[in-house]
């Protein structure tokens, strides 16, 4: 491999035709240039959504209820029903699979103009009866203070976390909000948290930032809700599919409520691990259609290279005629011009590779930090593990791009080759 | 050293069948230096080309140094030119983008000598067809004369047990010829088998054999009594 002569044969005839050479380069080098591009970008499109969606549990399910739509047992059909205390027991009891169950109740107030109070500030905000649980289902980060707890609940314990933009709004620069009273709705909660979400991407009603967690039971007793229920978040163990948990849950759901079993309306449900897949497959359909057009352009780069290596070989019959006479055996002149053509496509194919993460690079370097909200785009690199892969390829269609010319150069019989002109 | 009994060989064009050689019946002794005549058609080129392992024949025996030739692959074909036997060409057929002592190496590398030692090998084959100062010339920077010296010491370096030559002055001037040819003498003397296809009669009387050729058939075979070297054409047969 690394003998002298090889490559100052290798040399020699690439050089002879140095323009005719570095074009037939390019189309590799092209081939292989957008195709980094095109992996760059559908992973910098990949990162920008999926950063959207981090930290949420992937594997939950949301339910809540809707007026039914099919008369049952009596009851009419447009009849409305609630979610009750009882439900959060019997899910728990009947559903092997479910992991995870946290009951939210909302507390109205936001849309008739400030509902919250703290001296002379005052603040319109997202108010969500919440448990401990919550924190596993749309995870945030305490600034202070901590989250709400089982002793909260317990013993409806008037306390409020409230979000970052909440405490900027209500309290004065610096100040400790911790142990401070605030007016919500006309009842009186002492702050005992501040908290940061860690993804600002998917909001439930309001803005998270100006929102205010207090333990549920504290709100159903305050404003007087009874044992209503709102809505539940809900995961599955391990590494079931939490459709399992849906489809059971919504059954459950319906028994408990009197609502007829065909009747796909009442129960409303968003399940984000299906969101989830949907979106995997998109983007594992759109990696699949980068592969093949970029296989594709790549393709037609080797195909080039391949045509030229021919011409080549034509050009150079008499002097592998020469060689021939002399002793070189047809698996060392195909060895030769294999190699040759594995040198041209390998640096063009290599030069492309580094031009393109070398760009890709560039605009992550470029784009602006990602912001919590709406970034689309994020991280556009290239994986270690796909650029080796594609460098494989790459040496790979050098060699088969080689393999037809050199076939071709010791098909002729030597005297054949030796005569030509 | 070269057996041919009753040789054929015959190529198509197209629908024609063009019989070159009709049945050759020919002895080369080891040591031997035959020239091979003919006006052209007669199928000395060919005939040359046989017995070169460049060309494979249809018909007949042919035993090279013992050997039976036949149906050999060309990677065996390979092994055999580059062990047993040497070219020198009219066209002189030098690799262009190499130097003379990489030229001359050439049959080694395909031996798998290594670079420093098959180069200095070829010093002193260059030395002895009096190159050695073009050493790192390329063969574009010679006279016709040195390149076909050049050629012959590239013949030389395999240590081969034959040497063909077609046309080997063919592009030469009389004075060059004429050295070519003593060049020639030298190596036969050093007991090399040598077989020299030309049309020019006295080219092929430096020779100890001449061997003429007329329809693809031998004509003539007779010993060439005014060779320089006669005692040395005793001792061959």
């Amino acid at each position: 491999m690394f003998d002298r002569d090889r490559w100052q044969e290798i040399w020699s005839s690439l050089a002879k035709n140095k323009v005719r050479t570095l074009l037939t380069a390019f189309g590799v080098f092209w081939g292989i240039f957008m195709l980094m591009i095109m992996l760059g970008s559908g992973n910098g499109l990949q990162n920008g959504v999926t950063h959207g969606m981090k930290d949420i549990a992937s594997n939950s399910v949301f339910m809540w209820t809707r007026p039914t739509t099919e008369p049952y047992k009596g009851l009419p059909r447009n009849r409305r029903f609630y979610y009750r205390n009882e439900d959060i027991k019997a899910l728990k009891d009947n559903i092997e699979e479910l992991d995870i169950i946290s009951p939210r109740l909302e507390g109205g107030g936001r849309r008739s103009g400030d509902n919250v109070v703290y001296k002379q500030n005052a603040g319109a905000f997202s108010i969500y009866g919440d448990y401990p649980q919550w924190n596993l289902i749309d995870p945030c980060e305490i600034i202070s203070g901590r989250f709400i707890n089982e002793l909260d609940i317990e013993n409806a314990r008037k306390v409020a976390v409230i979000g970052e933009r909440v405490y900027e709004i209500l309290f004065e620069k610096e100040e400790d909000p911790l142990g401070k009273y605030i007016r919500i709705n006309g009842v009186y909660f002492q702050v005992v948290g501040v908290f940061k979400p860690k993804n600002a991407n998917m909001n439930f009603g309001g803005d998270k930032e100006q929102s205010i967690h207090l333990p549920f039971t504290t709100l159903q007793k305050a404003y007087n809700y009874g044992n209503i229920v709102g809505w539940f978040a809900l995961t599955s163990k391990g590494n079931l599919p939490v459709s399992i948990v849906e489809e059971k849950a919504t059954k459950l759901l319906k028994e408990r409520h009197k609502v007829a079993p065909n009747d796909n309306r009442a129960i409303g449900s968003f399940n984000l691990d299906k969101e989830f897949r949907q979106m995997t497959g998109l983007f594992a359909g759109i990696r699949g259609l980068i592969w093949v057009v970029g296989i594709g352009t790549l393709l037609a780069g080797v195909i080039g290279i391949s045509n030229i290596m021919l011409v080549i070989v034509k050009e150079r019959t008499k002097e592998i005629g020469i060689m021939r006479a002399l002793g070189a055996s047809p698996a060392k002149v195909i060895a030769q011009i294999v190699t040759e053509s594995v040198v041209l496509t390998t640096v063009a194919g290599y030069a492309g590779l580094v031009a393109g993460v070398f760009l890709m690079e560039l605009v992550d370097k470029n784009l602006p930090a990602p912001t919590a909200q709406d970034t689309m785009f994020l991280h556009p690199v290239i994986d270690f593990q796909v650029a080796v892969m594609s460098l494989l390829i790459i040496v790979v269609s050098g060699v088969l791009a080689g393999l037809i010319p050199a076939r071709r150069a010791v098909s002729i019989k030597p005297i054949d080759a030796l005569r030509y002109e | 050293m070269i057996k041919l009994n009753n040789i054929h060989k015959s190529y198509q064009t197209g629908n024609n069948s063009l019989h070159v050689l009709k049945g050759i019946n020919l002895e080369v002794n080891a040591g031997e230096m035959v020239a091979v005549m003919g006006s052209s058609g007669s199928g000395k080129s060919t005939l040359l080309n046989i017995i070169g392992l460049l060309d494979v024949h249809d018909q007949g025996d042919y035993y090279l140094d013992g050997n039976l030739i036949k149906g050999m692959n060309e990677t065996k074909a390979a092994l055999l030119r580059n062990k047993f036997l040497g070219f020198v060409f009219q066209s002189f057929n030098l690799i262009s983008f190499k130097n003379a002592v990489e030229n001359v190496a050439l049959p080694l590398y395909y031996q798998g000598v290594s670079r420093r030692k098959r180069n200095k090998i070829a010093m002193e084959y260059l030395d002895r067809v009096g190159l050695l100062p073009w050493a790192d010339h390329l063969p574009n920077e010679l006279s016709g004369g040195q390149k076909q010296r050049l050629a012959i010491a590239r013949s030389l370096i395999g240590n081969p047990k034959v040497i063909l030559a077609d046309e080997p002055t063919g592009a030469l001037d009389s004075v060059t010829s004429s050295e070519v040819m003593d060049l020639f003498q030298e190596i036969n003397q050093s007991g090399i088998t040598l077989i020299i296809v030309t049309h020019e009669n006295d080219i092929a009387h430096k020779t100890q054999r001449i061997i003429k050729l007329h329809d693809g058939l031998i004509d003539t075979d007779h010993k060439n009594g005014r060779t320089k070297i006669e005692t040395n054409a005793v001792f061959a047969i």
